[in-house]
């Protein structure tokens, strides 16, 4: 819609401000708590500017751990998540391709009832299978493990069938071309089908990078030792202090640090997901 | 460069349907066939047949020397162009071109030179060989996928209506440029194509397909003077021919229209009096006449190309729309008459159930 009305620009452009300071506002108090110490957070009012604490309260972080989780560093925990989502967001988006590869180009007994069979898991995510998941998971002896954390988030339907809609806008004829040019069927699908799906492999790296690193029940299910902990996790541990009260100068920065992670995939491969998600044309 | 040899083949489907009734057809080394037809006569699946995307049902292919039924597409040494030119998005046009060859193993350099080459022959700049196929024009792109076909150097080409896509200058254009490539580089072709245009000027034989049948195979002059079937005939030619039903006269030497004109048929006898014809007479060849015994044509609808007029009529009571070419600009009118009469030579009888020549 183009129109130009003064009060109307007005309106939207404070609406649009309201929306950025409800989102920004708790991030900015996030950040103030991360740099006062622990005893001005004690005190009341709370801090609304930034205090002078920040460096120290992250190298403690980074190296020492927080509250109730002292044994482990908020660094090893930023390690393990990012080793879970990085499985997570790569072993789906391999083993997706492969499977809408084989739905889509060849023809074998059952096609379709494999199909059906990997949709069929959509109704079927990890908090409704959590204990057989959980049960496979430690007789297999994956428990504590970075295999445990991210194997069973790794078979997803939803990029299956992401994949094979964009294989099925392939024309067939690039599937000829590259047959009568003599490519065989690994060939065709690692020099013509993957890096034709680049941007929707971009796109799909940043939703699962997402969602591998926002992990929350699974990983407080199947880690026991504490050098396993993921970020995610260990916040809601840290809160939970018995006998002293929470160290949230250090939650925050734990918090902080959190968020960062997610937002540099997303700033960095903002120009592919869009197109990956956008783009219809082959 | 190979003789290509197709004997008895045939092709059903696995939901039953036939779609090639037997085909025969040698093709000599450097000759250009081209496979015309309408849409769904079965000539793209014989192509495909020969470049190995469709499995053969029954017959066999001959490449050179070789039966290639059951051999992969590319181990049967030819390079197809695409309808819609099937060049991969993601690749330089270099790489499109150098694809196939980096498979085969060759050697870096070989493979330069030979795109090198290629590009000259195509005037594709070295600029041109860097960009992408979607910076490049329909024509461009269709310049590449003959690119892609040449520097495999295969036996024979094969042509998927190629130029279908541009639009019509370009179409003209481009048909010059294959007919030229062939004639320069002297492989085999197999060319498919639903204009009959096209198929008139590029082919050295035609095949003309309807139903999966072969319902005439030979030169384009031998198809446009001689055609087998009422089918040939009317698609061969444009404005195409004009069929009305007749009888033969009964002497056995004319041919009697509805309308009560009567038009003297060739010498050659055997044709017995009274039996029920199709006559068929290109528009080109209903010419004016100032004679006596001439049919006279009741001008419907006059339309003025320039180099030629396209005269509608009809001959006395006879419904049947008949379409005259002449030459030049012409001065009728509609409801004019025009007297014009048929060189025998140029009648075309057909049987009017099986459709063959008589």
């Amino acid at each position: 819609m183009v129109e130009n009305r003064p009060l109307l620009t007005l309106f939207s452009h404070l609406v649009l401000i309201l929306g950025v300071l409800v989102v920004a506002f708790p991030i900015w108090i996030t950040f103030v708590a991360s740099s006062h110490d622990a005893v001005r957070m004690t005190q009341v009012p709370l801090p609304l500017l930034p205090g002078s604490h920040f460096f120290d309260n992250l190298w403690q972080a980074l190296t020492e751990g927080v509250g109730n989780v002292k044994e482990v560093s908020v660094g090893t925990m930023l390690l393990n998540s990012l080793a879970m989502a990085l499985m997570i967001s790569i072993g789906k988006i391999a083993i997706s391709l492969l499977s809408a590869y084989a739905i889509v180009y060849f023809r074998f007994p059952f096609r379709m009832g494999f199909f059906w069979m990997i949709f069929i898991t959509l109704m079927l995510p990890v908090e409704v299978r959590i204990l057989p998941t959980f049960k496979v998971v430690a007789d297999l002896g994956m428990l504590n493990n970075y295999w445990g954390l991210s194997i069973p988030l790794i078979a997803s339907a939803t990029a299956t069938f992401m994949f094979r809609q964009v294989f099925l806008t392939i024309p067939d004829e690039l599937l000829e071309a590259a047959r009568i040019d003599g490519a065989g069927p690994l060939r065709f699908f690692a020099d013509i089908l993957v890096p034709m799906s680049r941007t929707n492999i971009a796109a799909l790296f940043v939703i699962m990078f997402i969602y591998g690193w926002n992990q929350y029940l699974w990983p407080l299910l199947i880690t026991q030792d504490k050098d396993m902990y993921t970020i995610v996790m260990s916040i809601k541990q840290m809160t939970e202090a018995s006998e002293e009260s929470p160290e949230w100068h250090m939650i925050m920065m734990t918090t902080l640090l959190a968020m960062i992670p997610p937002v540099v995939v997303v700033v960095t491969m903002q120009k592919l997901f869009v197109k990956g998600l956008t783009e219809t044309e082959k | 460069m190979a003789q290509v040899e197709i004997k008895g083949v045939e092709k059903v489907y696995p939901n039953g349907f036939k779609a090639i009734h037997g085909v025969d057809i040698d093709i000599a080394e450097g000759e250009f066939v081209v496979l015309v037809g309408p849409s769904g006569c079965g000539k793209s699946t014989l192509l495909r047949m020969v470049a190995g995307l469709e499995r053969v049902t029954a017959g066999t292919i001959r490449i050179g020397e070789r039966v290639v039924n059951d051999l992969e597409p590319a181990q049967r040494d030819i390079a197809m162009v695409f309808q819609n030119y099937a060049l991969y998005p993601h690749m330089s046009v270099f790489n499109n071109m150098a694809y196939g060859l980096k498979i085969r193993g060759m050697s870096k350099a070989e493979i330069a030179d030979r795109v090198q080459k290629a590009a000259e022959i195509l005037e594709l700049s070295s600029e041109q060989l860097t960009r992408r196929p979607n910076q490049l024009s329909g024509g461009q792109r269709q310049r590449v996928a003959m690119g892609r076909a040449i520097v495999r150097e295969p036996s024979v080409f094969l042509f998927d209506e190629p130029l279908s896509n541009l639009d019509a200058k370009l179409r003209v254009q481009m048909r010059v440029e294959i007919k030229k490539l062939q004639e320069r580089l002297g492989i085999t072709s197999i060319y498919v194509t639903h204009d009959q245009v096209e198929a008139m000027t590029l082919g050295h034989r035609l095949m003309v397909l309807n139903e999966g049948n072969v319902e005439q195979l030979g030169t384009p002059i031998e198809l446009y003077e001689k055609p087998a079937s009422q089918f040939v005939a009317g698609f061969i030619g444009s404005p195409s021919m004009n069929f009305m039903d007749a009888r033969i006269g009964a002497g056995g030497d004319t041919v009697e229209l509805p309308g009560g004109v009567s038009l003297p048929l060739d010498g050659a006898g055997g044709r017995e009096p009274g039996r029920a014809v199709v006559l068929g007479i290109r528009p080109e060849h209903l010419e004016a006449t100032t004679g006596s015994d001439v049919a006279s044509l009741r001008v419907d609808l006059v339309e003025l190309l320039g180099a030629d007029t396209l005269i509608h009529g009809h001959f006395g009571d006879d419904k049947a729309d008949m379409t005259v070419r002449l030459q030049g600009t012409s001065t009728l009118r509609p409801g004019d008459l025009y007297p014009c009469a048929v060189d025998p030579a140029h009648l075309h009888l057909f049987d009017p159930d099986s459709g063959r020549r008589i």
